[in-house]
Parts: C-alpha cells; sequence; structure tokens
C-alpha cells in the first residue's frame, strides 16, 4: 500500500466508523450520547497538539490545561462582555458588516453588542500563540526539562487568576457564552436540534488536525523533532535550528489547544476555573502517554475512549485519579501504549505484516 | 586561502587547559589528521570547530569567514559536518530516517507544505529519500535502511553515522575517532572509504587514537599533547618528531607503523 493509502485508508475508516456511530445512536434515540463525544473531539484536539510536542520533540508540557483555558477564557469573555458602540450606525456598522462585531439582545430585550465569537477566537489564538512564545522562548533554548517547569508555573498562575479575578467570574466561571454561527446553518453550541451538526464539527475538525499533523510528523519537520527527541546536540550539528523547532512545535500545539478550548467554550456556553486545573493538564500529559506518546493514532483513540467514559461518569469521584493512576501504570508497564500490541495485531490482520520493523521502535512513528 | 583555519584557540574547563594557544590551517581536499594521548583536548577541538563549545579565546575561520560563536547548525549549514566519538544516532528512527535528517539543511519545506502534502513538498520528500538511499547503498546499508538503528551491530552504526554526515553535502567532515570500536577489518575499510569521500571532493579533519589509520590516510598530521600542539607535518615527519616520540609514541609507534 502506498504512503498515502496507509493515511487515508485508517482515516476514512474511521470517519465511516464515526457515521455509523451517529446513525445508530440517532435511529436509537440517544442523541444524549453525542454529547460526550463532541467535547472528546475537542479535547482529543488538545491531546493531539500535545502529541506533537511530548511525543514526536519530547518536550513535557504542563500547561496545556492552562491554554485550552486562555483560549477559552479569551472567547468567554470577549462574546459577554458589552461594548457601548452603535451597531446601526458608524464604526459600528462597519464592523458589524465584517463579522467583528454580534448583536444580540439580553435578558431584558435590550441589545447586546459584543466582539463576535469568529474575531474573538482568532484574539484568542493570537493571545495563546504570544504566550507560549514568552514562555517558550527562554524555556526551549536550553535543553532538560525547563519547559515543564515553566508551564507548570504557568499553569498554576492562570488558574489563581481566573478563580480570583473579577472579570473572568471567579469561582463562578462565565456563563451565557453565545452559540458561534460559523455559516451554512451550522452553528457551536449545546443546544439538542443542533447536536448532529456539532457531533461532525467537532470530528471532522479533529480528523482535519490529525491528517496534517500526520503529515507532518512524516515529513522533514516531523524527522527534525524526532532526531531532536533522540539527540539534541546531534539534531543541531547537522543543521536542525534545534530551538526553533521546539518552540514552533510548542507554539502550534498551544494554539490547537486554545482553539480546542475556545470552540468547547462556546460549545457548553460556560467555562469555569476547574478547565485550568492543574489536574486538566496532568490529564492530558496521561493521555498522551495512554495513545503511546508519539503516536497520534494511538493517543486520538484512547482520549476518545477514555473521556467518553469519563464525562458518562463511569469514573465518578475517581475520575482524576484514574488519569493519574493510569500514568503511572503506563510508564512502569507499557512505555510504548497499551495500543501497541493491538495495533501489531490489526495490522497483521490487514496484511502489513510483523516484518514492518517499526512496531519494535520506542517512541514510533506510525506509518 | 585555507578551508579551515584554527587561530590561537585557548578553551578552559574550571582549572582545566584544555587547548592552549591551537593554530592550524586545513587545507582544500586535504586529509589532516590530529592524534595526541587521551586528554590532550582533541574532542574539544572539534566541539569548538563543530561549534558545540565556544572558545574562550581566538577564532576559527572557514574559507576566511569567522565561525566562531556560532550555532552548531549554522556551521553545518556552512558545509561542516561531524560525527561522534560515542555515537549519536536517533536511536527512534530508522536508519533511513536517520540518513534523511541529515539532509535536513539542504532543504526547505516547513509546516504548513508538510500539513498540506503540497506538490512542492513531495517532489522535496523523494529527493530527501532519494539521496539518503544513494548514501546508504554507497555504505552498503540499503538492505537494513528500515532497520531501527538500534538493531544495527556498531560499525554498521559506525557507517549510518557516516551516510547521515556525508548526506548534508559538507565542504569539510569532522571525524571523531572514526575507528574506535572497529575491528581491523572495518578499520581497513573505512581507511578506504576516507579516501573515497576524499576523492569526491570533500576535505576531511581526523582525530583519532588508531595510528595506523591516521598514519594510512593522512597527508598532514598535528599532535596535540596537554592542549597544546607540539608537533606539525606529514606522517614521516611525524614518526621522527623526537618531540612526539618523547611525550606521546615512545617505543610502541614503531611497531604500529610499520
Amino acid at each position: 500500500m502506498t504512503r498515502k493509502g496507509r493515511t487515508l485508508v485508517p482515516l476514512l475508516l474511521l470517519a465511516g466508523l464515526l457515521v455509523a456511530i451517529q446513525v445508530t445512536v440517532s435511529a436509537l434515540d440517544r442523541d444524549v450520547l453525542l454529547d460526550p463525544l463532541v467535547r472528546t473531539a475537542y479535547f482529543s484536539i488538545v491531546v493531539m497538539g500535545l502529541c506533537l510536542v511530548m511525543g514526536h520533540a519530547g518536550q513535557i508540557s504542563l500547561g496545556h490545561g492552562a491554554f485550552v483555558a486562555v483560549g477559552g477564557y479569551t472567547s468567554a469573555v470577549l462574546t459577554t462582555t458589552p461594548i457601548p458602540i452603535a451597531h446601526e450606525a458608524g464604526a459600528g456598522a462597519a464592523m458589524k458588516k465584517m463579522g467583528l462585531l454580534l448583536v444580540r439582545q439580553d435578558l431584558y430585550g435590550d441589545s447586546l453588542v459584543t466582539v463576535s465569537p469568529a474575531a474573538a477566537f482568532v484574539l484568542a489564538l493570537l493571545l495563546t500563540a504570544a504566550i507560549a512564545l514568552l514562555i517558550g522562548w527562554p524555556a526551549l533554548r536550553l535543553k532538560g526539562h525547563y519547559l515543564a517547569m515553566a508551564t507548570l508555573g504557568f499553569g498554576l498562575i492562570v488558574y489563581r487568576l481566573v478563580l480570583g479575578t473579577e472579570f473572568t467570574g471567579a469561582a463562578d466561571g462565565i456563563a451565557g457564552v453565545p452559540p458561534w454561527s460559523l455559516g451554512f446553518g451550522l452553528v457551536v453550541s449545546y443546544s439538542r436540534e443542533v447536536r448532529v451538526a456539532n457531533y461532525y464539527v467537532a470530528w471532522g475538525l479533529a480528523l482535519l488536525i490529525l491528517l496534517g499533523l500526520l503529515n507532518v510528523v512524516r515529513s522533514r519537520v516531523g524527522r527534525a523533532l524526532q532526531s531532536i527527541h533522540g539527540g539534541e546536540l546531534a539534531a543541531n550539528t547537522m543543521g536542525i535550528n534545534t530551538a526553533g523547532f521546539k518552540l514552533q512545535a510548542f507554539v502550534l500545539s498551544a494554539v490547537l489547544a486554545a482553539g480546542a478550548g475556545s470552540l468547547l467554550t462556546h460549545y457548553n456556553g460556560y467555562i469555569g476555573p476547574s478547565k485550568a486545573g492543574a489536574m486538566e493538564s496532568i490529564r492530558y500529559v496521561a493521555l498522551v502517554a495512554a495513545g503511546g506518546m508519539g503516536n497520534l493514532w494511538g493517543v486520538l483513540v484512547m482520549s476518545t475512549i477514555l473521556n467518553f467514559l469519563s464525562f458518562r461518569g463511569y469514573f465518578g469521584t475517581l475520575d482524576h485519579a484514574v488519569f493519574g493512576g493510569l500514568l503511572i501504570a503506563i510508564v512502569s508497564l507499557a512505555p510504548q501504549g497499551p495500543l501497541q500490541p493491538v495495533a501489531a495485531g490489526i495490522r497483521s490482520l490487514f496484511g502489513y505484516g510483523s516484518h514492518n520493523k517499526r512496531e519494535d521502535r520506542k517512541d514510533h512513528v506510525p506509518a | 586561502m585555507f578551508l579551515l583555519e584554527v587561530d590561537s584557540i585557548r578553551r578552559c574547563f574550571g582549572g582545566l587547559v584544555a587547548l592552549d594557544e591551537v593554530s592550524f590551517p586545513v587545507q582544500e581536499g586535504q586529509i589532516k589528521g590530529v592524534i595526541g594521548p587521551n586528554g590532550a583536548g582533541k574532542t574539544t577541538l572539534f566541539h569548538i570547530v563543530s561549534g558545540v563549545l565556544p572558545p574562550d579565546e581566538g577564532e576559527v575561520r572557514l574559507h576566511g569567514r569567522s565561525i566562531t560563536g556560532m550555532k552548531p547548525y549554522r556551521i553545518a549549514q556552512l558545509g561542516v559536518s561531524r560525527t561522534f566519538q560515542s555515537l549519536s544516532l536517533f536511536l527512534n528512527m530508522s536508519v533511513i530516517e536517520n540518513v534523511m535528517v541529515g539532509r535536513h539543511c539542504r532543504t526547505r519545506q516547513g509546516w504548513v507544505s508538510s500539513a498540506l502534502r503540497l506538490p512542492m513538498q513531495q517532489l522535496e520528500e523523494r529527493a530527501i529519500r532519494q539521496a539518503a538511499l544513494e548514501q546508504l547503498e554507497r555504505m552498503g546499508l540499503s538492505g537494513v535502511a528500515h532497520a531501527p538503528v538500534g538493531s544495527l551491530s556498531f560499525g554498521q552504526r559506525r557507517m549510518v553515522e557516516l551516510a547521515r554526515a556525508l548526506v548534508t553535502e559538507p565542504r569539510l567532515l569532522l571525524l571523531d575517532e572514526p575507528a574506535s570500536g572497529l575491528n581491523t577489518r572495518e578499520t581497513d575499510e573505512l581507511a578506504e572509504r576516507i579516501r573515497k569521500i576524499r576523492e569526491s571532493g570533500v576535505t576531511i579533519l581526523l582525530v583519532e587514537h588508531d595510528m595506523s589509520l591516521v598514519m594510512e590516510v593522512c597527508e598532514e598530521i598535528v599532535v596535540l599533547d596537554f592542549g597544546k600542539p607540539i608537533a606539525e607535518g606529514s606522517p614521516a615527519a611525524i614518526r621522527s618528531d623526537p618531540n612526539v616520540i618523547a611525550v606521546y609514541l615512545g617505543g610502541e609507534f614503531d611497531g604500529a607503523a610499520s
């Protein structure tokens, strides 16, 4: 099978499976099951981005929860804070026409003008990129675990900030975040009528990002990242700007997290400080480990399964403990991820054969 | 003009002077050797030329242009490639991927074109794979191209590292003890290979412990002792230099050279 086929066939199979799930669930009138799957898709985007940084470039970020929160809170604040501007005429009208403003009715029937979700989304990504650059630039010029420390500190700061700040709603968070109308009748919103559409928006985006990342990890850029993981000094003497590539991967992954956070906030209509908690960040790290570190497919599958179970409440009050325990179990028992033997079995079923030694590689990138 | 000029390099680690006033030129197309007993500063010298360590004093010039204090990746882009004494392959990657990394500094496709698999990127990717494969073929390693690098023998790994260095199309190749860990037959093959690499137009600077290899392939030799150059000249001149015999070679050397 060609390289292209090896990417596209499993992707199409997954897309088919996702459609089958939706059709089955809708036929059984159990649309409620789609809700955790939508949220899972958004979290998977965060985890896939982190997979690029951890599994490929070999850098640990303990602040991805905070990046999700930065994205979510930026969107929430901007789309709920009224702007004192007339939207009927002048500059206000022009901005409205450009899609920068959102006009809606508040609870009392007055017109409420805020930044539009699309504009807020772009600002959220830009803000996150700036923050990630600021954290990553000094930390990633050094070798070692400085990024882990810097991002851990950043995560704790963001958590305290959103918890203690008036305009982020303190402990209550921000509710009433408006739905995001994407056009073509697609609306990012929790409401039941658009749940199926939301399912496809979220998973479509997740699969697109998966495809893009799969392409990247099998390219010159991906090899540069993996070589940094394999030996930073050697990579540098081979002509790779190691600090630059680490920083680019980190910023991209932070931006993916923020984008997912923003979409999730519009979907839920709400964001609270727990999204910024350190446990959230550790949960993302655990999911990357569970998927086999550098294995984007494994990461997507494990993230989907575990998040789905978690959102359905199967782990009960032990939720965080499950992810912590999982991290310990994976690291000590199956550092390549529990899916490795399963994947090998499936591959041999489909005739990729076990002569493909790639499966034996540590932190390998599946072809 | 010389290809490489090492000019009055000094480097200390704490109180230890690893290199002291080391100067020598390397001519284009030459195979030059650096020898010296353990701790003479040979590897430190390589680290400084390849940009891994900055010198405390002095200058390194490539084609007359100072590369002192440049980051290793910039120096690699300028055409200086190196191997490591203790191998430094990427164990998380396959043999061919290791070599493909070497093409990095001669290629340019980035994040966006890779994510979208643009035609330009596909073309370049094929060229990278082709160049790596050709280099592996030359090393007799095309049969193990897709094996994980960890499954190879030590001698094979050395050749993979050499292939990775060569695929960068260097003007100057730095070989840090390339024969260490190789058996006699492999060392002979290496000598032959080094000559072939030179014939293809690459200048070589070689640090080596294996006297027979140095005497066989090098046209000029610099001898370091406690960070100081004590002799420089042709293998024949070095062989008979009383200073060299006194501090380093002693009686053992005659036997090794014969």
